[in-house]
């Protein structure tokens, strides 16, 4: 069992409010996943800079420098602003693999949570308050954002075994489920090239959708190959830079709940997750139905609602 | 009328609070305010009570029910009137998966949609579903009915006993070992009691019957490996 939210706001107005509301929601899934939590939140883009959000076990001694150090290595200026065991650092547009690669030369033990223009992921063991009051999340604004409360059942419980899982620039992907040909896949995925961290089967989830991408699938049809080629229960909601995603397998037993309004679409594991929603009471409310993806994009317009594929 | 805020008492003083009606109880109607998605509201009753509940429903709502009449003026999580024994609810909304499941009696009536696996393995319950239900539904179903006003999702009673099935509108495909059947006099008679508690205008002599095959009853060596 675990717990899923997700909130991607239509009206301008309530993203400042991103991060409180999001927070809420994930409080409220605790029951469902007590053993860590995480968030990725998009919003606040810099023309021509990326972010990337770091994690350290000593950041007292790691983070210190860590700006200047890698900013004389990519010759240009980085910035770096802790936050508890995660820092995000802005560094030039396009050059988030070259600080990925110095982060590991320099110090291979600082673990990269995102990597993108927008996207930033805060996770970490423990009750889904205590890591909400770590890393500040209720005072995030953002345009969209997901999150997760963990119950472990195939790998860890660890920083990495966390949700949302990064693995392509602003991308990522949270779970509700278990997969069962997750080590065959990630065998596949790693003679394919991709980065894949973790002994953990949402990891391979999420590269398994990155690596489709980059040989030419858009995201829906990524979700969409997902249902033939993974094995095993998921319900997922997936983050882009311009929105989100959702895709239930097809015997469809993991929980979802869905809330549309003018203001938002909203995702809950359960409807609790989406009770204290402006508007809820009038929101249209459903369930995403099994084997069917759904994609909601700021890209499209303002107040898209689609299935993807 | 008693009046019970769930956010200020609690879910297991609320429940307690219906446990302790006895069969001759003058309180018999109770309304529950703020169920805000909860767990388990109103379950294991065993008193003809009447309990709204103005709101939506998370996992459970009403299961085990006996005797009473469980109203619920919103949509229902997992596993609604589970294992009901006799007794009635209504939803006004939706119902998402296993409504009704292992329901040995009652009547429980879905004014909206179902989810999939609705009536798995019921076991004498009646199931009204004034929308469409998802797959799986009525999957190893022994006894009752279940009725379903719009259409219904893949697989539909599979590996069904002795349950019928009466669909009025297309059905995606049937289970293992189910088939419609003829629709004769005593079918519509069934079916017109069951739709007017319902509370449903449908016409019975628009829907299909759907019942078991009863060729997996017995082992055939034809099926083996």
């Amino acid at each position: 069992m675990c717990g899923i939210v997700g909130l991607f706001l239509k009206d301008k107005a309530l993203e400042p409010q991103l991060g409180a509301l999001l927070t809420n929601m994930l409080i409220t899934m605790t029951d469902r996943g007590p053993d860590s939590a995480g968030i990725a939140i998009y919003g606040n883009p810099e023309t021509g800079r990326s972010k990337l959000v770091i994690q350290s076990e000593n950041p007292q001694i790691d983070f210190p420098g860590l700006d200047a150090l890698i900013g004389d290595r990519l010759g240009a200026p980085v910035t770096i602003a802790p936050k508890d065991t995660h820092a995000v650092l802005t560094v030039p547009a396009g050059t988030t693999q070259a600080v990925r690669a110095a982060l590991a030369e320099h110090n291979p033990s600082l673990r990269v949570m995102s990597r993108g223009d927008s996207i930033e992921i805060y996770k970490e063991v423990g009750l889904p308050k205590d890591v909400a009051a770590r890393f500040d999340l209720p005072h995030l604004s953002g345009t969209h954002g997901i999150g997760h409360t963990r119950m472990a059942t195939e790998s860890a419980v660890t920083t990495l075994g966390a949700h949302p899982f990064n693995t392509g620039d602003d991308q990522c992907l949270v779970h509700n489920g278990s997969l069962s040909n997750h080590n065959s896949l990630r065998r596949k995925l790693r003679r394919e090239g991709m980065h894949i961290e973790t002994e953990n089967d949402t990891e391979v989830g999420a590269a398994y959708l990155t690596w489709r991408m980059q040989n030419g699938a858009t995201l829906g049809e990524a979700l969409q190959s997902s249902l033939s080629d993974l094995d095993g229960f998921f319900t997922f909601v997936v983050g882009t830079k311009d929105g989100f995603g959702v895709v239930r397998d097809p015997i469809a037993c993991k929980p979802a709940v869905m809330a549309e309004t003018e203001q938002y679409v909203a995702f809950g594991s359960e409807y609790r997750a989406l009770v204290d929603l402006p508007g809820i009471d009038t929101a249209r409310v459903w369930e995403p139905e099994p084997a069917t993806v759904y994609f909601w994009s700021h890209a499209d317009g303002p107040s898209e609602t689609s299935k993807a594929a | 009328m008693q009046t019970i805020d769930l956010q200020d008492t609690g879910l297991r003083s609320l429940n307690q609070m219906l446990h302790d009606q006895a069969e001759t109880t003058n309180q018999t109607v109770w309304e529950i305010d703020n169920p805000k998605g909860a767990h388990a509201i109103a379950c294991g009753l065993d008193a003809p009570i009447e309990v709204v509940v103005k709101g939506s429903t998370g996992y459970y709502c009403a299961g085990m029910n006996k005797e009473a009449t469980v109203r619920i003026k919103g949509s229902a999580g997992p596993g609604v009137a589970e294992n009901m024994m006799s007794g009635s609810v209504i939803i006004d909304g939706d119902a998402s998966q296993y409504a009704g499941a292992t329901g040995h009696g009652g009547l429980l009536v879905i004014k909206g949609n179902a989810s999939s696996r609705c009536g798995i393995s019921m076991k004498g319950i009646d199931i009204v579903v004034h929308g469409n239900i998802g797959h799986m539904s009525a999957f190893m179903a022994q006894s009752g009915n279940l009725v379903v006003c719009g259409d219904a999702g893949e697989a539909l009673g599979d590996s069904l006993y002795e349950a019928r099935l009466f669909v009025r509108g297309s059905v995606k495909s049937l289970g293992a070992d189910c088939v419609e059947k003829e629709m004769r006099p005593e079918h519509l008679e069934i079916l017109r009691d069951l739709l007017e508690r319902g509370e449903c205008n449908a016409k019975a002599e628009e829907f299909r019957r759907y019942g078991s095959a009863r060729k997996l009853y017995n082992f055939n060596i034809d099926n083996a490996y």
